[in-house]
């Protein structure tokens, strides 16, 4: 039998605000353990969460980005369960209205566009951190306690690993250019689950879903739901049942393991938050947050195609993260040929940014330094062998590229009498080679230009190299 | 509508709450909380067809605040209330059972 | 020295004319509580060390800067939250839990130039009407030690009655100010929901809660509230309307007024007595200028049932924090999570606390939230909608506070005409958030009966000039029972 593969994502987004949700501790990444903590993310007697505007903000920001409607009237409610990194025993969550519902981004897999939609945005608290120390017992510190986060639901739209991981990608994107969350899975301000079910094809309702979780990149998100899907079938096809359960994805065994069963063991009592206000979002309000928002990497992608005549793929890839993106805006801007600007960004860039785990602005590469090099290669005046060398000036000390050529005297040979005086001195030293090509060994000319180069420490200018050496090997 | 509470819904409910009964505090409680439900009794005479549920008496709106930090507390004085901790966190006991 | 039995702005007088000093003040309060703390145990914990240090400081301040309420004695309930002292909610939970920061309140009332004499016993986390339910002490009613001083507020009101101190500070969830205040023969205040910030008000309902004060007459009443009222930034159900002078509200003069006494408030289960006090009560307005017409209260019978429900529910939710973890309560030799949780719980909170928890889970799970919660929220726009109509028609609603005088310790009510009747008085003011307050207008053998007067929301201002003028108008004002001497009223 074949099964069709049904996965629903709920996508945890932590929010780059200066304080806490609903504290104004300091809402920092990397502090000492329970230095940043406000006496109500201790959930102190008598304590009382107020309401950051800016995390509305950021959560209208995100749900506007993914197309979602926002609720022009919405409030907190109260999720309650014990566990020792959440103080209050009770989450500030959104129930029944969360900020954003209804929206979608379109992703593309194998050349397909295809819509995923966006059942609900809500905005909630994080909870604390639980380490687990040797000796049985754990250690709570509480300095996440409280950091908002967005917590994004998808409809169970998505029918692969390959879907996932595009919706993953591009989700990223999205958020990343409004500038509401760094998404950095690492570091945990991007957190996804996802639920996992079968069905034959042509079967109209869902199979029974697990829950995985433990999903600590996407790489591992699609590898994870491929193995429960294989699971999922295994069962079925042994005429077993699939259990509501949550599993966690091992990176070791890539294998899913069981967590926990759902039982009706949850019972969260939803209630309104009383200690805070409702919120109401008016058309004034919305605007003044939309025009916040930067474009965005589809309307970006669009207009490298249309107007900067660039494939797709180099489109995609540029849009993948802002800083990209923007850097190559920059770079165009700064008068460099778009498709040069995006091989050089696509290659040597990115290769140097993964060799040496950077990002671009920790490098000394700026737009206008890598326009300048470009430049100099439209106008002949480096080869993009010198252009390399550099290239890596540029990238580890920055500067101006014309200056880098000038006081490391890199200019490019194109004097035709120049190259002639030492193409003849090459022949001349080389007679076989002359004989190889003359008996039809093209490849003699190669290893001759080579010579060539050598002979200029790669200053001359290739294409005149070639064009000059071919002259001379015909006059003898 | 008023409910007969038994001493498995007091273990039920119990449960949520993290609280612990001997099997006699449960009948107990059951009996209690039976009597406190007649009180919902009422309830049944009184049609809410058309009324919205009122969640809160005093209607504001947007109560917000700026996103400044503004106070910590000293983790020293946190600890001051915490019974048992280790470098400045609260240990809590096996979380497994 | 018997200061205890001045008023606030007589004590005043006395300061400014330097007949007497803050340290003189304060330690007659001191001298008081010797005298009569032993019958009465209405504090957890005395702050007598700080208070004289306090004094000593306060004498120094120059008369100029000095306002209506510097230097006088106040008593805290024990669920405000005191930096460095001690705040047990009169629960085992929290039997050693020193807070680190000041409830606003308390901000405010050390700003007036207050001297907190301490902190005051109560229901545990305010769930009882008698005080019995302290994990600690019994409070008894010095109008009588064989009674209760009513709760939850019972120390605040015995404290005040008995003359240990002059002001205090109680919290109000279903009658927890109104209903001790008349058993002890004082004024108690509920403001208005948002009028007083709650925080640092341990929450045992979030949407019901409001923190009111108890004095022995009036004016003094009405300065405590200017001194406590007003938006905090803390908390942001707090209201941000502007707080008046209350004192200026007490004029004498309510001619007009019309006066509105629901049938309900004077029905079955109402002790006789009451209700003759009560009828005098509003013959005294009358004769004040006031118009007084009997009303309809159609859903304040629903009162109890939406009350018990929401009260309940968010206490459930409220109290879920006291896990053992991070402060309070924390058992011996604990195993594993699960048994730190439920130890701490069922060790830490007694018998009233667990059948409300308990309660409240029921009415807040999935099976039953819509039939029972959301019903419960419903009833109460019902109720809010009943005042709400009156108001149009009326300035203030009149009635007793309860349905009968203070209880004998130890005597549970059992009868449910009794019950009803007090649920109907005092409960439905929380659910509407209206303020109300409780002056002391008879007794009935020995023992004091209030008059509540309601108000429509923020009209704290017309409630202290109608309580001023009746005060003015009678003699129940500012008794003081003997119980220093063991002697009773
Ligand atoms: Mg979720
Ligand atoms: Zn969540």
């Amino acid at each position: 039998m074949n099964f069709e593969t049904i996965v629903g994502l709920e996508v945890h987004v932590e929010l780059k605000t200066e304080t806490k949700i609903f504290s104004p501790a300091p809402a920092h990444f990397g502090a000492e353990p329970n230095m940043n903590i406000h006496v109500t993310d201790l959930a102190y007697p008598g304590t009382l969460p107020t309401m950051n505007k800016r995390a509305i903000d950021f959560g209208m920001k995100a749900s506007m980005a993914l197309n979602c409607e926002i609720a022009p009237v919405m409030n907190f409610d109260r999720k309650h369960y014990f566990y020792p990194d959440n103080p209050k025993a009770f989450q500030i969550s959104q129930d029944k209205r969360p900020v954003g519902s209804n929206g979608w981004i379109e992703i593309e897999v194998e050349g397909k566009k295809k819509k995923i939609r966006i059942e609900r945005v809500h905005l909630e608290e994080d909870a604390g951190k639980l380490t687990h120390a040797e000796g049985g017992y754990s250690l709570v510190d509480l300095n996440r306690q409280g950091t908002p986060l967005i917590e994004i639901v998808t409809e169970a739209d998505i029918r692969s690993p390959e879907e996932a991981y595009a919706f993953l990608e591009k989700l990223k994107a999205i958020i990343q250019y409004t500038g509401v969350s760094d998404v950095r899975m690492e570091e945990g301000s991007l957190r996804c689950d996802a639920n996992i079910s079968i069905r034959p094809f042509g079967q109209k309702e869902f199979g029974t879903k697990t829950e995985l979780k433990n999903l600590n990149s996407f790489n591992f998100v699609r590898r994870g739901i491929a193995n429960e899907v294989e699971r999922q079938e295994k069962v079925l096809l042994s005429g077993g049942k699939i259990v509501q359960e949550t599993r966690r994805y091992d990176e070791a065994t890539g294998q899913t393991v069981l967590m926990r069963v759902k039982g009706s063991a949850n019972d969260y009592r939803f209630i309104n938050e009383p200690d805070l206000s409702e919120i109401h979002i008016d058309q004034e309000w919305m605007d003044r947050v939309r025009a916040e928002i930067p474009e965005l990497p589809d309307a970006r992608k669009a207009r490298y195609v249309q107007e900067l005549d660039l494939p797709e793929y180099d489109a995609h890839v540029l849009t993948l993260t802002k800083e990209m993106s923007d850097f190559f805006d920059a770079t165009v801007k700064a008068g460099a040929d778009a498709k040069l600007a995006s091989n050089w960004l696509m290659g040597e860039v990115s290769a140097y940014l993964n060799a040496e785990q950077k990002e671009l602005h920790e490098t000394a590469l700026t737009p206008e330094g890598l326009a300048s090099m470009i430049k100099l290669i439209s106008d002949g005046t480096i080869s993009s062998k010198i252009a390399k060398k550099v290239f890596k000036e540029l990238i580890e000390n920055g500067g101006d590229a014309a200056e880098i050529v000038k006081a490391k005297g890199l200019v490019q040979i194109s004097d035709e009498g120049t190259l002639r005086a030492v193409i003849t001195e090459i022949l001349d030293a080389n007679e076989q080679s002359i004989e190889d090509y003359k008996n039809g060994k093209d490849r003699a000319v190669g290893f001759l230009v080579g010579q060539v180069m050598k002979a200029t420490k790669g200053q001359a200018n290739p294409p005149l190299v070639n064009k000059l050496l071919l002259e001379e090997i015909n006059k003898r | 509508m008023t409910h007969q509470f038994t001493k498995d819904d007091v273990f039920y409910y119990a449960n949520f709450a993290r609280i612990a009964f001997s099997d006699d505090e449960a009948e107990q409680y059951a009996a209690m909380l039976s009597e406190l439900d007649k009180f919902a009794e009422r309830f049944e005479e009184v049609d809410t067809t058309h009324v919205e549920p009122m969640t809160h008496p005093l209607h504001q709106v947007n109560i917000l605040r700026e996103d400044v930090p503004t106070e910590i507390l000293d983790r020293g004085d946190m600890l001051a209330s915490v019974k048992e901790h280790e470098d400045g966190m609260i240990k809590v006991p096996n979380i497994l059972a | 020295m018997t200061l205890f039995s001045k008023t606030a702005t007589e004590l005043q007088q006395l300061l400014h004319n330097r007949e007497v000093s803050v340290k003189e003040i304060t330690e007659d309060a001191f001298s008081r509580i010797a005298d009569v703390e032993g019958n009465v145990q209405a504090f957890l914990t005395v702050t007598e060390q700080e208070a004289k240090a306090q004094a000593d400081q306060l004498d120094n301040v120059p008369l100029e800067q000095r306002g209506p309420l510097f230097g006088l004695p106040i008593g805290i309930k024990d669920n405000i939250i005191t930096k460095g002292t001690k705040t047990t909610c009169g629960s085992k939970m929290l039997e050693d839990f020193v807070p680190v920061y000041d409830a606003t309140v308390v901000e405010r009332v050390k700003n007036a130039g207050m001297v907190s004499l301490g902190k005051l016993n109560m229901d545990e986390f305010a769930m009882g009407s008698t005080t019995e339910h302290s994990a600690f002490q019994v409070t008894r009613n010095p109008w009588n030690l064989d009674y209760v001083p009513g709760g939850s507020s019972g120390g605040s009101a015995a404290a005040v009655a008995s003359g240990e101190a002059l002001f205090s500070l109680g919290t109000d969830t279903g009658g927890s100010v109104r209903q001790p205040a008349a058993f002890c023969g004082v004024v108690g205040m509920k403001p208005t929901y948002g009028r007083v910030s709650r925080y640092g008000l341990v929450a045992f309902a979030s949407s019901l809660d409001q923190i009111g004060p108890l004095t022995r007459n009036v004016e003094d009443n009405a300065m405590l509230l200017s001194a406590i009222a007003g938006n905090d930034q803390h908390d942001f159900s707090s209201s941000s309307k502007e707080v008046s002078d209350y004192r200026k509200a007490l004029t004498g003069d309510i001619k007009g007024l019309k006066v509105a006494v629901p049938k309900e408030f004077l029905g079955q289960g109402v002790d006789e007595a009451v209700k003759a006090s009560v009828r005098e009560a509003l013959q005294v307005l009358e004769s004040l200028g006031a118009v007084i017409e009997e009303v309809d209260l159609p859903h304040a019978k629903y009162g109890a049932p939406s009350y018990y429900v929401i009260a309940c529910g968010e206490a459930s939710s409220n109290l879920a924090r006291f896990d053992g973890i991070r402060y309070g309560y924390r058992p011996e030799g604990v195993k594993n999570l699960e048994e730190l949780y439920f130890r701490s719980r069922s060790e830490g909170f007694g018998p009233e606390v667990k059948k409300r928890i308990l309660y409240g889970t029921y009415a807040l799970s999935a099976n039953q939230y819509e039939e029972v919660y959301v019903k419960a929220q419903k009833v109460r726009s019902l109720i809010s909608q009943d005042f709400a109509d009156l108001f149009q028609k009326y300035d203030v609603i009149v009635g007793p506070t309860s349905a009968t005088t203070a209880y004998k310790l130890g005597e549970t009510i059992f009868d449910p005409l009794t019950l009803y009747a007090n649920d109907i008085l005092t409960v439905p003011v929380n659910l509407a958030g209206v303020p109300a307050i409780s002056v002391p207008c008879g007794a009935s053998e020995g023992l004091p009966i209030g008059l509540q007067i309601i108000g429509d929301h923020f009209d704290e201002g017309l409630l202290y000039k109608v309580a001023h003028a009746f005060e003015q108008a009678t003699d129940f004002k500012a008794g003081t029972p003997l119980v220093g001497e063991g002697q009773n009223r």
